[in-house]
């Protein structure tokens, strides 16, 4: 969620999940996300969320460009100070972390051994001169990427598209009316659409082409994996994810506030189709 | 923002006209204004010289008429080049005709839209009063939303009653529900105070602050609310002590839950109830064996079942064990308190096969394999009982047992009470966070049984076991503590962790000021359960989905194996009966055979 929101988007947005940042942490953000925002230079700055290891906490902030679908520059801290960009990392690599189980432990430099992912590709690398092991830092940002691709979503009609291709913020986006915000339809992965053209026709036909340029939230797999819950009678529209416990997006129906900010594990929850 | 300006192209450019931030219905009315403008090339002429003071808008026609103009339309000084279309130039130069132009052009402006009754010329003054009161920045970008508002508030006015009112009515609601805690009642007074001044409420706003600086916990006003939530239970209940257990989220809605204990002599009138909610389902649920009385009363006596189900565990009494804390949860502060059910161990065993989200409705059905012994009341409860018994922590020394307790009463490790010791020392907070041995469990764990302390089920009476067989019959205890039988007050350096990750993390609440920090434990085994300890205070509390962690898939248990048949042998095979004719052959032959040897014998 923007960074100069943060403070009321918290209070926003943690009622219900309990977890939430501390004053400390609070006052550390304000100054430093400003300061990443001046010394990369960039558009904005989101703060991504939290992931709690066993030892660490790191605390995630993503940086965007003029173009908001563009890939996004994201850095990690331990204590919403220091700041540290991470490199994105090769598909396999990001494939290979995505199967490691368990909790980070909280210690950037910690490595996970390939035997535990699959011993095969462990003699493979052997092989080919390369050690096994997978580095927490990698690890952590083929989890990041993995929860944007998955459940970061947008409301309707808060970004266009431009015929350029770029996609911008909506200025004259004016929030969504209570009952459009209770639809999963409202809410679109704010991410490479992947099934635009499975559409109907007639649905097609009452699309925007520069506001309804991703994929919306109705037809996730499994079906129920979102809880739409409006709070305080519909003062706050909350969305959490159940695929990926901890993500909760925010919505004030009628304004322009929306973001959504991840608190938890950075394990995604298997069971879910067991649960529902 | 970049938005390249739409053109009002002629009708040739309709399918041109999806430019951003229009829908269709903005383009085929910016299509008809256009045809309405003149879609013939020749009257084309007319107005736009008309409308030259309007700016370089008709300009837009020409030029993309052409197609190649040296100017893009989003460069500045568009238009004002264009041969013969300057501002300054006047095709027609007769001060009468110009007139006459100007008129006509207007009287066409006026015109009434025959499908929306506006007319353009209104409609644009409305648009340009409108830009020139707000004055936005880059308002040639956004000029067709601005317009599109415009129109839209001209129709708003008639449809509002209408639209309005469905959406108000729940934050309307829940503001008077909120509204409802703040206001004082009327038997307000001494009569929380107890005889020690202490009152049952507790102050969850304090709890709220330690917490924050762990970064854990809800927003203020929820906790606010929250806390005039438990004022108003405490005022309708007789209740001792309570404190906010924590908040469980569901699916369509959350609970928020409050432990409490009632005043010494309430006694409980719902155990009556209990037993007829618990459905029959399952050969290894509470079912009662119905087969055997049905059956002995009719009369031809199929045979008699030989099952005997497992004897049914009961449930420890109100105020022991599992059930030591009443509970009552809520939706949202500002509803009623619901009263949970006591937990039975056949829950808490069932709850801990089983892996379900909440719904948020109490009579909601669970719907799992093995089949859990009740709904969703009966589930949440049984959970919060297993939270309570492995997460519930205390700074060690806080609580003591009592001296005069009997060893051989309730059996080996069977203390389930302590009290406080009122000469507890809190230790630093570094030394708190250092080592888990400094703090220890204050409330009984639940064995595999599904209670804390161990019944004999074969046993027919409800008598706890003498000290010494429950050595020897001891259950493997639960997977949170230690093997031998958890004694009360047992440390958390014991407590198990999974694979690699210790059971509990605990983490001072800032390093940047040591004097102030707090130490805070979080629990790797239930994600969302923390404990705080700062001096002579501390607390816990939950927030979460409600389960517990495993880093492994969920495996459901399997379904029992396929009972045996009887087996097959020739005293129960079926044959084909003979038939009359097969019997009559069969005698005739039989008749043939001794007649044959009756003539054997005559004739030897």
């Amino acid at each position: 969620m923007e960074a100069e929101g943060l403070p009321g988007a918290l209070e926003l947005a943690a009622g219900g999940g309990g977890a939430g940042l501390s004053p400390e942490k609070r006052a550390a953000l304000g100054a430093s996300l400003a300061l990443l925002k001046r010394d990369y230079r960039f558009e904005a700055v989101w703060f991504w969320g939290c992931v709690h290891g066993v030892r660490g906490t790191y605390y995630i902030a993503q940086g965007l460009g003029a173009d908001r679908a563009a890939p996004r520059s994201r850095l990690y801290s331990l204590d919403c100070v220091e700041w540290s960009l991470l490199t994105p990392v090769a598909k396999e690599v990001g494939e290979q972390a995505e199967r490691l189980k368990g909790r980070f432990q909280g210690d950037p430099s910690f490595q996970y051994e390939y035997a535990e992912v699959s011993a095969e590709d462990a003699e493979r690398l052997l092989e080919d001169g390369v050690e096994p092991v997978i580095k927490e830092e990698d690890r952590l940002i083929a989890t990041i990427d993995q929860i944007d691709r998955a459940v970061g979503i947008v409301p309707r009609g808060a970004f266009v598209k431009t015929p350029l291709g770029s996609v911008h913020e909506n200025r004259n986006f004016e929030g969504l009316s209570l009952t459009e915000a209770k639809k999963l339809s409202s809410y679109f992965h704010f991410t490479e659409p992947s099934n635009l053209k499975n559409k109907t026709l007639l649905e097609k036909a009452n699309w925007d082409p520069s506001t309804d340029f991703l994929d919306s939230l109705e037809h996730d797999i499994p079906p129920g994996s979102w809880t739409v819950q409006p709070e305080k009678g519909g003062a706050v529209v909350v969305l959490r994810s159940l695929l990926w416990p901890g993500l909760t997006f925010y919505h004030v129906p009628m304004t322009k506030q929306y973001g959504y900010i991840y608190f938890g594990t950075g394990e995604k929850n298997l069971d879910l189709p067991f649960m529902l | 923002m970049e938005q390249a300006s739409p053109e009002h192209q002629g009708p040739e450019g309709f399918s041109q006209l999806y430019a951003e931030g229009q829908d269709s219905q903005e383009a085929s009315r910016s299509v008809d204004q256009a045809r309405a403008l003149g879609s013939d090339p020749c009257q084309r002429q007319e107005p736009r010289s008309a409308c030259r003071t309007y700016g370089g808008g008709q300009e837009h026609y020409q030029a993309h008429e052409d197609g190649h103009g040296p100017y893009q339309p989003h460069e500045p000084g568009y238009g004002l080049y264009q041969p013969g279309y300057s501002p300054y130039d006047d095709p027609i130069p007769d001060p009468e005709a110009r007139m006459l132009a100007v008129q006509n052009a207007k009287a066409y402006l006026l015109t009434s839209s025959t499908t929306s009754g506006l007319n353009l010329y209104d409609h644009l003054a409305n648009t340009l009063t409108k830009i020139l009161d707000e004055q936005p920045t880059n308002v040639v970008d956004i000029i067709e939303n601005i317009s599109k508002d415009v129109k839209w508030a001209q129709f708003r006015k008639k449809m509002d009653t209408l639209r309005d009112e469905p959406a108000m009515p729940p934050t309307f609601e829940s503001a008077e529900r909120s509204k409802s805690l703040f206001l004082k009642s009327d038997e307000e007074g001494d009569e929380e105070l107890d005889e020690k001044g202490e009152t049952p409420l507790p102050n969850v706003m304090e709890t709220a602050f330690y917490f924050e600086q762990a970064g854990i916990g809800l927003s203020k006003d929820e906790y606010y609310h929250i806390f005039l939530a438990l004022k108003k239970l405490i005022s309708a209940q007789p209740i001792q002590a309570c404190r906010f257990w924590g908040k469980i989220l569901g699916l369509e809605m959350n609970y928020i839950i409050a432990e409490v204990q009632f005043q010494e002599g309430v006694e409980e009138e719902e155990t009556e109830e209990e037993e007829e909610e618990v459905p029959d389902e399952g050969e290894k649920g509470l079912g009662e064996v119905e087969d055997e009385d049905e059956e002995k009363e009719k009369e031809d006596e199929p045979p008699k079942s030989t099952y005997k189900p497992p004897p049914v565990i009961p449930k420890e009494d109100n105020g022991t064990g599992a059930n030591k804390y009443i509970y009552f949860v809520c939706n949202e502060p500002g509803k009623a308190w619901v009263k949970l059910p006591p937990v039975t161990p056949a829950q808490i065993v069932c709850a801990r096969k089983i892996k379900k989200f909440f719904t948020g409705r109490l009579d909601a059905p669970v719907v799992s394999f093995p089949p859990f012994p009740g709904n969703e009341a009966n589930y949440l409860r049984a959970q919060i009982a297993r939270i309570s018994a492995g997460t519930h922590v205390c700074p060690i020394g806080f609580y003591q047992f009592g001296e005069e307790e009997d060893e051989d009463e309730e059996g080996g490790g069977g203390r389930d009470t302590c009290e406080e010791n009122p000469d507890f020392q809190p230790l630093s907070v570094a030394e708190m966070v250092e080592s888990l041995s400094t703090w220890v469990h204050y409330v009984p764990s639940i064995l595999k049984q599904g209670r804390c302390v161990w019944i004999n089920p074969s046993q027919k009476s409800e008598e706890e076991e003498e000290g010494e067989e429950e050595e020897e019959k001891d259950e493997e205890p639960d997977e949170l503590q230690q093997e031998i039988g958890p004694p009360l007050l047992t440390p958390l350096s014991e407590d198990e962790g999974i694979q690699n990750v210790p059971a509990w993390t605990a983490q001072p609440s800032t390093n940047l000021i040591p004097q102030y920090a707090v130490a805070i434990l979080q629990s790797n085994r239930w994600p969302g359960a923390y404990a705080f300890a700062s001096g002579m205070k501390f607390n816990n509390i939950y927030f979460g989905w409600g389960h517990k962690y495993s880093p492994e898939n969920h495996t459901p248990a399997l379904p029992e194996p396929v009972q045996k048949e009887y087996p097959d042998g020739p005293e129960i095979t079926e044959a084909a009966d003979p038939t009359v004719e097969e019997e009559l052959a069969f005698k005739a032959t039989k008749e043939k055979a001794r007649a044959k040897k009756r003539k054997t014998r005559k004739n030897e």
